[in-house]
């Protein structure tokens, strides 16, 4: 397919004009007023977009795409892209593409699944002349095995408090209503004075980690491995555990400073740990 | 090193599905919310033709009307969806005589939605 290089051109279906244009600077919220006598230059591609019903074609990155597809790679992600502009346009000019395959590197693995990078080039011409260019990567990659639900917690007399705060956005903390007492996680009775009535305070949400594990093996519903658990100090003295979220476990230290964040899990909130 | 202003976007579902028509791109997961989630993705998302504009704007809104873009080098991050609010910082890495190369980084709640470079020629 490389070695066929540049697909015939694909004709853009209306001229660069001041309706086109204007509709993008104001969508964009782009006020440069030497639009629309003349084109924002990264719209350069939009002028040959296929549109809403697209006619197939032999354009390289839509048949490499189906060859990944029948491999099993039937994710895409764009990764990369830069463009150069060789002049401004003008409304009345009339654009032309083509494009070729310049790369396909794989198989690797990623944060998404094990794919292959396909790098793609195109030339757009007014005529004869080349006015811009553009090199795509996208990665097509297996997606992971889908996320499916996760163990939900049990729920008892003691502990239906706090998953009664975590549906509404707080994070509570049982207290003794007899001496004051924080205690996490949630039981019947104070260890401290022994009492059995107890209430509880809304956490700020603030703490640091107090201690962590990554996760690696084994598998878990509803999770993809490794992931961070961490127990984490809250600012009013007690600790809770909870997955510390979009982080990179060597990014993970003994002190940094989380935040709690409420997760959807099915019928229940979990809380669980960002980084601040 | 000079700075930039910043720009900050509320990027809104309006503002991702009037831009993803704007930039003739039809992708369901641009303005289909059900179709987005389906797919995996929490809900629609900024199409790749905006991110490329936005940077560009970010960089014109600065040098002014009478200069002329000539390269936009980006890197995609983390998706930008609706209900995102997207900011976008840069400073001058380099300048040669009228030639200037602005590092630019657009940030949303989840990361870098976008890095990149912009050459550009100031009037």
């Amino acid at each position: 397919m490389r070695e066929a290089g540049e697909c015939r051109p694909r004709i853009a279906r209306d001229p660069v004009n001041e309706p086109m244009i204007n509709n993008w600077t104001e969508a964009l919220g782009d006020t440069n007023p030497a639009y629309p006598a003349v084109a924002p230059p990264a719209m350069v591609q939009v002028w040959t977009m296929r549109g809403l019903h697209p006619e197939p074609d032999e354009d390289p990155l839509g048949r490499m795409s189906e060859v990944l597809d029948a491999a099993g790679y039937t994710s895409v992600v764009a990764t990369n892209c830069e463009q150069t502009y060789h002049r401004l346009l003008k409304p009345g000019e009339r654009l032309a593409v083509t494009s070729r395959l310049e790369d396909v590197v794989g198989p690797k693995q990623t944060a998404l699944g094990e794919g292959w990078f396909v790098t793609t080039r195109s030339t757009w011409r007014v005529g004869d002349e080349p006015v811009a260019e553009m090199m795509f990567r996208i990665l097509k990659f297996k997606p992971k095995p889908a996320v499916t639900a996760s163990v939900a917690p049990m729920v008892s007399r003691d502990t239906e408090f706090f998953w009664a705060g975590t549906r509404i956005g707080e994070l509570r903390i049982q207290k003794c209503s007899a001496c004051g007492a924080l205690r996490h996680p949630p039981g019947p009775m104070c260890p401290r004075c022994n009492a059995l009535d107890p209430t509880h305070i809304v956490s700020s949400g603030l703490g640091e980690v107090y201690s962590y594990v990554v996760h690696h093996h084994p598998q878990v519903p509803g999770k993809r491995t490794p992931f961070v658990v961490a127990l984490v100090e809250l600012e009013e003295g007690v600790r809770m555990l909870g997955e510390l979220l979009d982080v990179e476990p060597e990014q993970v230290k003994i002190g940094l400073p989380v935040r709690v964040r409420f997760v959807s899990s099915g019928e229940f909130t979990l809380p669980a740990w960002e980084v601040r | 090193m000079t700075s930039l202003p910043e720009l900050t976007i509320d990027v809104t579902p309006t503002f991702v599905i009037s831009t993803a028509l704007a930039t003739r791109d039809f992708q369901d997961v641009h303005h289909d919310r059900d179709k987005a989630v389906q797919r995996g993705s929490k809900d629609i998302f900024l199409n790749i033709l905006t991110t490329t504009g936005l940077v560009q704007r970010f960089v014109t809104d600065w040098a002014g009307s009478d200069a002329f873009v000539r390269k936009v080098s980006i890197k995609l991050g983390v998706p930008c969806y609706a209900g995102e609010t997207l900011t976008f910082s840069g400073q001058v890495t380099a300048r040669d005589g009228a030639e200037a190369t602005v590092r630019v980084v657009g940030r949303n709640s989840l990361g870098d939605h976008v890095t990149g470079t912009v050459e550009v020629v100031l009037p």
